[in-house]
């Protein structure tokens, strides 16, 4: 039988639950290879949020997550589960260096529009193809986005290697951008407001992807469509019934999902990289799944999530640095607790947690 | 009664469980008598269920103790059921379709790593089973292609190849025809007389009647009262279930037929699998009358439905609404009917009618959320509006509780049915499509129910109402027709007919030609 948890409960509690619990037995791994955890603790959370530099660098990668976790999290309301956000988030990159590289940009922001269609179109149309065999053909959308991961980041090498390649250059990366297209950093809109912070990745996309989720939340939670996709996600026989089109809400799902996938190339290839390297995406399309799953796909969930992982990220590097016995891959099997607890492991601290309220109400 | 304690095979003392604020049962008592039938009959909501699922092991009681042959017992999961002896038959079958009758009884009572063994020692336990109790079924067939009342024979052989002496049966006849009900009661009266012991959950009053010893009334969470069943008549288990009297006819005028709203005709359809479901339908239906259409469950009338509103293509044939054709080559009409004033309460609530996992209020304009008065500005919907909406229609047609903003799931099953019912109503439609519209529903608002349908009626509106329940089709129809292997077998006036006539066209048999064949 369902039982109304208390909101807080829900959303609050039994993810911090979950996340104390993944620290735990992260400890435990850390207090195995012979270190102090409380140690390795306080270097993670000093070199995420200790400073500028570190806030910054964490706001960065949180951004990017925010992007991909929206993706997944938009499909997911549709009953899709969109796995393809890496490879959407690649042609997304490739659409964002495509615009900046067409014109001699005089300013910023009259080359953001066009990137921002340019990222939505390329990664809308990466999601296009998946999207249509799933409505009409009923191949199941999680195997072909996979596959199509594995085609676009074969497309970009093959792009960057032969077609975009600045001639005579070793490197597979297109030319740098024009300066006009820089998205400005945050320490400089900062700056002009009198604030001095260190000169760190975070950009304007940061913003954007603020704008993002709350665009998100108004999409799900306030228009038609969202109360359509909604409909749909939780019973295709209900939806059909409210004279809803299977086909069309698979679809609009999914070009909006790779659309916000591709938006993730904003914030990299034009807000710090200044031009499109080979795997600019790094797996942030796979950690978008974990966002969203954390995030129970609420955006108010995937900014939280987002800036976890972007906290793991960051502080991991530096506790890397810091403790030379705790290699990368440390923080790959602490990245992986948090993920295993918070999403996969979830009901292991709801249903005592139920438990417990329930009788306290009882009583 | 009156015998002594040592022949109870299950008694419940004291038993109490809430769902958080929802009291489910409260200190509930009951003493069932081994080698009786004894049924069980309350609301919806009542907490029949609730109290089967803490005998059964699904869920613990807050307080109370449970006996077993005398023996108090603790059931902290079903596997404990099993070894105490209580097996159940659950509504919605636990089998597993594809694999045989005999590799699901089997299923979960394994003695070994190695299958073969078991199956062989199953065969023979399943002879003797059969030869017992005549539940026969071919051991080898495959469950997903068996009838529904077949089926429900496997659950009952899973339970007595466990060697269990009580059987939980939770509406049982829910899915069955009237044939396989008569034959599945043949079956629990020989278990009786095995020395089995029997408690039946039921909604319908007549089964109680036919073959329970006795019965137990459950009331919002209590225990009213127990009541042997040769003592009692259909109206005092009414009166206590609903605490009211209850009207078991339907008052209603005659019709006054008007002109034909739809008119169907040659409709053709075959299904996914090359089944011809429909063989060339044709009927009219006018404004302000109610027109039945009765038949065995799976005879087509699903399918009627379903193309008429618009949610599943027809291969051929034609449907005019007032004249004008319908459109019925897509399974995405369903909006274009609504606009064009055909209304549908749809068979299943639960997979079709409602989102389960919406708050009521978004489930109360499923369907409507188109319609301009629902939408705010730029592309949302205006919330505002639609919860006002919810509210009246939920204080309109009484529903409880009374709250738009409770998870839909969270309503009982006769509730979740106003709220489809006061949505489709509520807009006047000039034909309403209507289905199965009390099934799973309690008396109270069965009755509450009908008397919206037959307003409509009287509202100069047009009404087709698929149902199986005969008894429900008598009462409110003013037409018949019966549909018997996707044609129609025959056509009643309600007022002209007679349950063993209609018995006879649902089965098939065309009594003129009957009649004729019998002349020659």
């Amino acid at each position: 039988m369902k039982s109304a948890l208390p909101r807080w409960v829900d959303f609050a509690l039994i993810p911090l639950l979950n996340l104390a619990l993944a620290f735990f037995v992260a400890g435990l791994v850390v207090l195995v290879i012979g270190e102090n955890p409380i140690e390795a603790m306080r270097l993670l959370l000093v070199g995420s949020l200790g400073s500028s530099y570190g806030i910054g660098y964490t706001l960065y990668y949180a951004t990017t997550f925010v992007f991909t976790g929206l993706s997944v999290a938009i499909a997911y309301h549709a009953g899709l589960f969109n796995i393809g956000a890496e490879g959407q988030a690649q042609l997304g990159g490739l659409g964002v260096a495509l615009v900046c590289l067409a014109l001699p940009w005089p300013a910023w922001w009259l080359a953001l529009p066009v990137a921002i269609l340019g990222a939505g179109l390329f990664g809308a149309a990466w999601a296009a193809i998946p999207a249509y065999l799933q409505a009409k053909r009923g191949s199941h959308v999680v195997i072909t986005t996979i596959m199509f991961n594995f085609i676009a980041s074969a497309l970009i090498v093959y792009l960057l290697v032969n077609v975009l390649k600045v001639p005579g250059s070793m490197a597979p990366e297109t030319a740098g951008f024009p300066p006009g297209t820089f998205l400005p950093t945050m320490q400089e809109m900062l700056g002009r407001v009198g604030v001095s912070v260190s000169k760190t990745p975070l950009n304007l996309s940061g913003i954007l992807a603020l704008v993002a989720a709350f665009l998100t939340w108004v999409l799900i939670w306030r228009t038609r469509l969202g109360y359509e996709i909604r409909a749909f996600g939780h019973s295709e026989p209900a939806a059909v019934y409210a004279g809803i089109s299977p086909v069309k809400i698979t679809m609009v799902a999914m070009l909006l999902s790779g659309a916000m996938a591709g938006m993730m190339g904003l914030n990299v290839v034009m807000g710090f990289q200044h031009r499109l390297v080979l795997d600019y995406v790094a797996g942030a399309g796979f950690v978008g799944i974990a966002v969203s799953l954390m995030g129970r796909s609420h955006p108010v969930g995937v900014v939280l999530a987002a800036i976890l992982f972007g906290m793991l990220y960051q502080g991991g590097a530096e506790l890397a640095f810091d403790m030379p016995s705790i290699s990368r891959d440390m923080i790959v099997v602490i990245q992986a607790l948090v993920i295993l607890f918070t999403g996969a492991l979830e009901n292991l601290v709801r249903l005592p947690v139920q438990r417990l309220f329930l009788r306290r109400r009882a009583a | 009664m009156g015998s002594g304690a040592g022949d109870l095979a299950i008694e419940l003392v004291g038993i109490s469980k809430s769902f958080g604020p929802v009291q489910a049962n409260r200190d509930i008592d009951l003493a069932v008598h081994r080698g009786t039938i004894h049924g069980i009959v309350g609301e919806n909501g009542a907490g029949k269920s609730t109290l089967m699922s803490i005998l059964y092991g699904f869920y613990q009681a807050d307080s109370g103790e449970i006996r077993v042959n005398g023996k108090p017992t603790r059931i902290p999961d079903s596997l404990a059921a099993i070894r105490a002896g209580i097996g159940m038959v659950h509504q919605h079958f636990m089998l597993v379709e594809p694999f045989t009758v005999l590799e699901n009884v089997v299923l979960g009572a394994e003695d070994g790593a190695l299958l073969r063994p078991s199956l062989a020692k199953a065969r023979a336990e399943l002879k003797r089973l059969e030869r017992e109790y005549e539940l026969d079924v071919s051991p080898d067939a495959v469950v997903g292609e068996l009838s529904v009342g077949l089926q429900q024979r496997v659950e009952i052989l899973k339970a007595l190849y466990r060697e269990c002496d009580i059987l939980i049966l939770d509406e049982p006849t829910g899915v069955l025809t009237p044939a396989e009900a008569d034959h599945l009661f043949r079956i629990l009266e020989h278990l009786k007389s095995e020395g089995k012991t029997i408690i039946l959950i039921t909604h319908k009053l007549r089964e109680i009647m036919a073959v329970t010893d006795a019965v137990s009334v459950m009331r919002r969470g209590e225990m009213v009262k127990t009541l042997t069943t040769s003592e009692t008549s259909p109206a005092e288990i009414a009166e206590l279930m609903v605490g009211r009297r209850v009207l078991l006819r339907v008052e209603k005028a005659p019709a006054v037929p008007g002109p034909a709203m739809l008119d169907v005709e040659g409709l053709r359809l075959v299904d996914e699998q090359g089944v011809e479901r429909l063989r060339g339908i044709g009927l009219t239906l006018r404004a302000g009358e109610i027109l039945g259409v009765a038949g065995v469950a799976g005879n087509g009338q699903s399918e009627l439905l379903e193309v008429l509103a618009g949610v599943r293509p027809a291969t051929s044939g034609s449907v005019r609404l007032k004249g004008a054709p319908l459109d019925l080559s897509r399974s995405t009409n369903a909006g274009d009917r609504r606009e064009a004033g055909i209304a549908h309460i749809p068979e299943d609530r639960h997979r079709r009618g409602l989102v389960m996992a919406f708050d009521e209020w978004e489930n109360s304009c499923l369907g409507y959320q188109g319609e301009a008065r629902f939408r705010g500005p730029a592309l949302t919907l205006d919330r505002t509006a639609i919860r006002d909406h919810a509210r009246e229609a939920i204080e309109r047609f009484d529903i409880r509780p009374a709250s738009c903003d409770l998870k839909t799931a969270n309503f009982s099953g006769g509730n979740q049915q106003k709220i489809v019912i006061a949505r489709e109503m509520e807009r006047d439609p000039d034909v309403l499509l209507v289905g199965q519209p009390t099934r799973g529903v309690d008396i109270g608002a069965i009755e509450f129910i009908h008397r919206q349908i037959v307003a409509l009626r009287d509202r100069g509106k047009a009404i087709l109402l698929v149902s199986v329940e005969l008894d429900e089709i008598r009462a409110l129809a003013d037409r018949i027709i019966v549909m018997f292997d996707g044609r129609i077998s025959g056509e009643r006036l309600a007022a002209e007919t007679d349950e063993r006539e209609l018995g006879l066209l649902m089965a098939g048999i065309d009594l003129v030609e009957h009649a004729q064949t019998a002349s020659n």
